[in-house]
């Protein structure tokens, strides 16, 4: 079995957004870098499905020198090789020439399973996946919470309000992630010492026209107004009155 | 033309589809274009009628399309935009919708915009549209230049009106769907059992973080669930991931959207990506020991103390309120 990964490297923004002058990119000073939730739980996918069927495991991203890190990352827990399309303008690519990129790349080396996070975390665009797929003439189902491989078939499922949708697909096919279909793995200290030692393969792309072009991005309103209620156990008078006020008791 | 792509389910146009025909006409009536609808599925034709305010609706009925069939409405949809031309054509931008569109995108070779909130029309047409980016916490204004403009209409980013007007004229699609076009099917629905009161629709939500500490420190949360009227318990990444909580009940980006009338925060500091899952609560208060936590930027009370003595002390007191 061989499983491509693809994973985006973007800010760990925790507490809140700080904008570039110029009102273009987040503010990425003195932030770190991880990927999307639903991209960490396609790499422990991917990882689950070689140790249980055999073969080997690939890590793509499209992005600058510095996401080796996130390629590291995944190869420290477990991810067998890494693939590096360097882009340094990364972010103002839009998702049909990161496709583009994607497939032109893969379509040679005989994935049998390529997974996808469902939506980046950054852009949300929702569609790299499913171009990518149609590139290279693939089935695909987004959004899956479960994944199980039978002989040359995928078992995978979707859950929605009404239960689990179960889909039959022939491999190869393409999937895209939501994060809940497993819990990540922790990179092993061992797992991070030799990954540093692993070789990236690098490939220089350049970005195609663009047909959405990003002219700018905003803060939305935020406007809630901050009432201390106290502090420690001295606030529960208060807090009971709140949720009398609310018809919770 | 202004094209919406409708969803329907169970028989009915959803929400997100009325507030999608809203969008449409709005947009066809500030660039001075007529309106149509696409209807697809089995038996929809019935539907047609009850779209007020639009010129055509193109209605496909092929006997195959029941259950989610992803490309073959992508492919019944995209049939469309090429024998229409319209100027835009616009989905609901829920996971459905984003996914069909996408899927229509790749086929027609052109770009899209998912989930906008706004658009601006200038000059009898689409300039420029806003997005949202890091599941709605931050916004993206672009520039779309592709023709014609594909677009989902993110969820709520406006109310559905209905509109007076005559009944509009039904053009039936015929196309023969290929083999291909039916591959990814859906095979069976294993429903889920419900019990208790579901995250997202609770009217008080009760989330714990990093600071509830272990899986056990939830029970506290339970019970107080539990001596509330219609309340549930939600949890923050870091408690999904380890595994103290179920990833069903996470709140935030990559998690549930909610919105109940109060969102008692416990041991949570208040991340972006969990905020934007409770940001639409219309109350939220935050009991966090660090007066520093952006949570307090975020919520409208505040109680600044620890956690593990706060929650069991108001326990205690709904208790004997309840006795008394
Ligand atoms: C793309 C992306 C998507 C994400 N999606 C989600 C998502 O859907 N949902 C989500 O929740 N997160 C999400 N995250 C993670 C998010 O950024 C934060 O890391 C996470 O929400 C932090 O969880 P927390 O508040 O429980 O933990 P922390 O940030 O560690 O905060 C713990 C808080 O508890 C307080 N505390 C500790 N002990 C006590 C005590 N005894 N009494 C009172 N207070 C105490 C501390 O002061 C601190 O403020 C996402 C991240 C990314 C990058
Ligand atoms: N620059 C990139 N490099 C590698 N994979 C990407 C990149 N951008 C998006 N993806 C993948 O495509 C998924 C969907 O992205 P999007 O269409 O932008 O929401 C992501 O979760 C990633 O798995």
């Amino acid at each position: 079995m061989k499983v491509l990964v693809c994973v985006k490297r973007v800010p760990d923004t925790g507490g809140g957004f700080k904008l570039t002058a110029d009102g273009m990119r987040v503010d990425t000073t003195n932030l770190g870098f991880t990927v999307s939730p639903h991209e960490e739980c396609a790499i422990e996918e991917a990882i689950r499905i070689i140790e249980k069927h055999g073969g080997s495991s690939t890590v793509l991203t499209l992005g600058p020198q510095a996401a080796q890190e996130q390629l590291r990352e995944a190869i420290a827990k477990g991810i067998t090789s890494a693939i590096l399309l360097e882009a340094e303008d990364y972010e103002f690519w839009d998702p049909a020439a990161t496709a583009q990129a994607i497939a032109e790349t893969v379509k040679s080396l005989g994935f049998d399973i390529l997974l996808f996070g469902n939506e980046s975390a950054d852009t949300c665009n929702y569609q790299v996946g499913l171009r990518v797929a149609h590139l290279l003439d693939l089935p695909c189902v987004t959004g899956i919470k479960a994944l199980e491989i039978q002989n040359n078939t995928a078992i995978a499922k979707r859950e929605t309000k009404d239960g689990w949708e179960v889909y039959e697909v022939p491999l190869p096919a393409v999937f895209t992630v939501r994060e809940g279909i497993n819990t990540p793995r922790h990179p092993s200290l061992r797992g991070i010492m030799s990954a540093k030692k692993v070789p990236i393969e690098q490939k220089k792309v350049t970005k195609p026209a663009s047909q959405i072009v990003r002219k700018a991005l905003k803060k939305p309103q935020e406007g809630r107004q901050l009432e201390i209620l106290g502090q420690g156990v001295d606030a529960v008078p208060k807090i009971v009155e709140k949720l009398r006020e609310v018809g919770a008791i | 033309m202004i094209l919406a792509i409708l969803e329907i389910v169970k028989g009915s146009l959803t929400e997100t589809s009325l507030e999608t025909v809203t969008a449409a006409r709005d947009l066809a009536q500030k660039s001075n274009d007529s309106v149509a609808a696409l209807l697809m599925g089995k038996g929809v034709s019935t539907l047609a009628p009850t779209l007020k305010g639009i010129h055509t609706v193109l209605v496909a009925e092929d006997p195959h399309l029941e259950g989610y069939l992803p490309d073959a409405l992508a492919e019944i949809a995209a049939y469309a935009i090429r024998q229409k031309s319209p100027k835009i054509a616009l989905a609901p931008g829920t996971e459905t919708g984003n996914d069909l569109m996408a899927r229509v995108a790749a086929r027609l070779n052109l770009g899209l915009a998912t989930n906008c909130v706004e658009f601006s029309v200038e000059g009898g047409s689409l300039k420029r549209v806003t997005r949202l980016n890091w599941g709605g916490s931050l916004l993206e204004e672009v520039e779309i230049f592709s023709s014609p403009i594909l677009l989902t209409l993110a969820p709520h980013a406006l109310a559905a009106q209905s509109a007076d007007g005559a009944t509009p004229t039904v053009e039936t699609l015929s196309l023969t769907l290929t083999e291909k076009a039916l591959r990814v099917r859906m095979k069976e629905l294993i429903p889920t059992e419900k019990k208790g009161i579901s995250l997202t629709d609770a009217k008080i939500v009760i989330g714990g973080g990093r600071g509830m500490g272990s899986a056990e420190a939830f029970k506290m949360l339970e019970e107080l669930a539990s001596l509330l009227h219609n309340a549930a318990v939600g949890a923050t990444r870091v408690a999904t991931n380890n595994n103290w909580r179920p990833h069903s009940d996470q709140i935030g980006q990559t998690g549930a959207q909610i919105a109940p009338d109060l969102y008692i925060a416990c041991g949570i500091s208040g991340a972006i990506q969990h905020m934007v899952g409770c940001k639409n609560s219309k109350k939220i208060l935050a009991i966090n020991k660090d007066p520093e936590a952006p949570i307090f930027q975020r919520a409208d009370y505040g109680v600044i103390g620890d956690l593990h003595q706060v929650v069991p002390a108001l326990i205690a007191e709904l208790k004997k309120l309840k006795g008394a």
